[in-house]
């Protein structure tokens, strides 16, 4: 399928020995001058690159305490080493999260610290030249933010804190990514990350209203910019033609309906993923964010639920509030903003769903955590809800659940592989490997539980595990949305 | 006064200083950052007296690592542990009369020296065996253990092996506090004993060993999760107050 070897799948995940610059090839394609100048960076490498860097390098820690402790704190214990999915299936030590932050913290030690001016050898300082620019490149695109890492740190040093900032260094030298800065510039203008104008989207929603209908007899509506409705649905674009993830759109309006619930989507906000902050950039992220604030506001509706989309409820659910807010327009008595899962799982408690769970006794199920969704953000008002409700929705509309085992899921959950602006088809190797940890989690309750079917509540998540899991001699259509299998299982009709 | 008492009475000084004003430096550093963004590592507690509980067991027994590797843990714990009675037990130098708790776990703090060596023993090994962990080592890594190891051991070796004059250790810290200054002992494992201690102080606001007051201003396990309720906004003016754990 393409010039690597895909790694073979162990009966016990084992941490590989280090096998130095392995993966120093893979880097993406380069942000082109348009790309790069439509979300206010340079088109090409500047002149001054160096010192442009280093000032920026000081203005991103002097105003990020995370960065500053992190960069000073580390001890080099070696407790990430074997954590993230990348050093896993590429037994590259530069996938070690330690070793990727150094790529970085060699830097800042030679120009930020006293140590690093008059003993770089000593503290392993480096200057920063093309050779650290081109590494920075390479690694600091292997690297998915799924905080993985941080999980098991003992100072909760966030590697993607740090690649949040090498990328946005990157950008602001020049030397961007062409994926997500390309994709960030679409959503800006057009409003979502496809570039699908409102036209192609109505056209769209109406084609999934007639196939609803066909399938069921039931007339559930699919609206958008509709003003006055309650509730604004934003959702990752890939919802409205991806497989599976169209499946879950399709879900998400059942619930609407049966619950009664006025809602619409937004053709301007058409997008709930925010590559903003893949690329480390506040100002970007910003200007995504506030195009649902404006939505919102033009549509007059009282609530903003968010569809199922990993980092995009990150962003959502930890930073809306922050980049957006105040949202004191919007109803108090719910959530701000709400994800879908809590709306389904609400009604589900207070019994105002009608599931048929046998709806679904083709498929036997296991569950994703999405990296983003699990230590980055919550749903419900208990800690670690974002692990209990899911779940909840998945086993109210299925009969057959099976975990995968405990230290690849909840917190411990590995990343597709495909996360944090690498699902690029010029990154396939990496991805094919990334994903390595979680089909080995994958195929042991496979084998054990004769599992089918895997949901996830996450677009990158769903067109990742669509892709790779061929390479590992699954079906591409075994991951499921979860509102898919609500929308399998849910009755419709007026019995209520 | 002799030269050698002349010189360890200036670096004291010079140590205790650069220890003291490098931290509050550092610290006052740490505080005044803004954090832009709510970014704790979730599931995290929802409440400010849930964020103080996740902090007090991250401190104390090293939650993250526990989760992470069952043998850094190990020695990093009982290294850490035992540190804290090697350096309570040498408040009887500092002290007079010696407080009563300070004299009660005398004992433990003695053997406590054994682990503590054991412990930067078991840690050193490791980042000499483990092909992942050498690659991460910078020469400082492996200094700064040969540096812990050597004040352990020379402070054994006082304890142990060639008794020092201890009273006159004494006389000259409660010299040093006072500004009454006394001769220092010219005994051959004091002076490297001290003069290791005397780097390491200096070297503490400069180096790696910030994740001791670094992990308090951690904001992935300092935060609350709260940002649906409370919305962050967080200026230079406010981060001092939102900062404090």
């Amino acid at each position: 399928m393409a010039d690597f070897e895909t790694p073979a799948l162990k009966p016990y995940p084992e941490i590989p020995p280090i096998e130095i610059g392995v993966m120093a090839h893979s880097k993406p394609f380069v942000a082109k001058e348009d790309h790069q100048q439509k979300i206010g960076f340079p088109g090409e490498l500047i002149d001054n690159w160096q010192q442009v860097a280093i000032d920026k390098m000081g203005e991103l820690v002097d105003n990020s305490r995370g960065l500053r402790v992190f960069l000073d704190s580390c001890v080099k214990c070696g407790a990430c080493t074997d954590k993230c999915h990348y050093y896993l299936g590429t037994s590259d030590p530069n996938n070690m999260p330690v070793a990727r932050q150094d790529l970085f913290r060699s830097v800042y030690r030679r120009y930020f610290t006293l140590a690093g001016k008059y003993f770089p050898a000593l503290v392993g300082a480096r200057d920063l030249d093309q050779g650290v620019l081109d590494e920075w490149y390479s690694y600091f695109h292997q690297c998915s933010q799924c905080r993985r890492c941080s999980v098991y740190c003992p100072y909760g040093i966030d590697t993607a804190e740090i690649s949040m900032a090498a990328r946005e260094i990157m950008d602001t030298v020049g030397v961007g990514q062409k994926y997500c800065n390309e994709i960030i510039g679409k959503a800006q203008t057009i409003g979502n990350n496809l570039g699908l104008p409102e036209p192609a989207l109505a056209d769209t929603l109406e084609g999934l209203e007639e196939d609803i209908e066909d399938e069921t007899g039931v007339t559930v509506r699919m609206p958008l910019d509709e003003k006055g409705a309650d509730v604004l649905l934003v959702t990752p674009s890939a919802d409205f033609f991806a497989e599976p993830h169209v499946d879950g759109l399709i879900g998400y309006a059942k619930v609407f309906h049966q619950a009664g619930l006025s809602w619409t989507l937004s053709s301007y906000a058409s997008e709930a993923a925010n590559f903003g902050m893949f690329i480390g950039s506040y100002d970007n992220m910003q200007k995504l964010a506030l195009r649902v604030r404006e939505a919102a506001l033009e549509l007059g509706v009282k609530r903003i639920v968010f569809g199922e989309c990993g980092h995009a409820w990150r962003v959502a659910y930890s930073f809306l509030n922050t980049l957006a807010g105040p949202f004191d327009f919007l109803d108090p008595n719910y959530p701000i903003p709400q994800h879908v899962c809590e709306v389904t799982y609400d009604l589900i408690q207070r019994n105002a769903l009608k599931l048929d769970p046998s709806a679904n006794d083709d498929m036997v199920l296991t569950f994703h955590d999405s990296c983003n969704v699990s230590r980055g953000s919550r749903m419900g008002n208990f800690e670690g809800g974002q692990f209990v409700i899911p779940r909840a929705v998945i086993k109210a509309s299925c009969n057959n659940f099976y975990d995968m085992p405990s230290d690849t899921i909840g917190e411990a959950t590995f990343c597709c592989g495909g996360g944090g602006g690498l699902l690029t088809d010029d990154l396939v190797e990496l991805r094919v490997k990334g994903s390595l940890p979680r089909m080995e989690a994958l195929k042991q309750v496979v084998d054990d539980h004769g599992v089918t079917h895997m949901a996830a509540i996450c677009a990158i998540c769903k067109s990742q595990f669509s892709k790779v899991l061929p390479y590992y001699g699954f079906e591409m259509d075994q991951v499921v949305s979860v509102h898919q299998l609500v929308s399998n299982a849910i009755v419709l009709g007026n019995e209520h | 006064m002799s030269l050698l008492t002349i010189a360890f009475t200036l670096l004291f000084y010079f140590a205790t200083a650069t220890l003291l004003a490098g931290l509050a430096y550092r610290i006052r550093l740490y505080a005044v950052t803004p954090a832009p963004l709510r970014i704790p590592t979730t599931p995290a507690p929802i409440t400010r007296s849930g964020v103080a509980r996740r902090m007090f067991f991250e401190v104390t027994l090293f939650n993250s690592l526990f989760k992470s590797n069952k043998w850094i843990w190990l020695f990093g714990w009982v290294f850490h542990a035992a540190l804290l009675f090697v350096l309570l037990r040498h408040l009887r130098y500092f002290t007079d009369p010696v407080w009563s708790w300070v004299n009660l776990i005398q004992p433990i703090g003695k053997y406590a020296a054994f682990a503590m060596v054991a412990g930067l023993a078991g840690l050193w090994a490791r980042r000499l065996l483990v092909d992942r962990v050498r690659y991460i080592s910078s020469p400082s890594d492996h200094l700064m253990l040969a540096l812990l190891i050597g004040i352990g051991l020379t402070g054994l070796g006082m304890s142990y092996v060639a008794h020092t004059d201890i009273v006159a250790v004494k006389a000259f810290f409660l010299g040093l506090m006072y500004f009454d200054w006394q001769p220092m002992p010219a005994d051959p494992l004091l002076v490297l004993h001290l003069l290791m201690v005397a780097l390491l102080m200096i070297i503490f606001p400069f180096s790696k060993l910030l994740h001791a007051p670094g992990v308090f201003f951690s904001p992935t396990r300092n935060q609350v999760d709260n940002p649906r309720e409370k919305r962050h906004m967080p200026t230079r003016e406010t981060a001092a107050t939102e900062s404090a754990g």
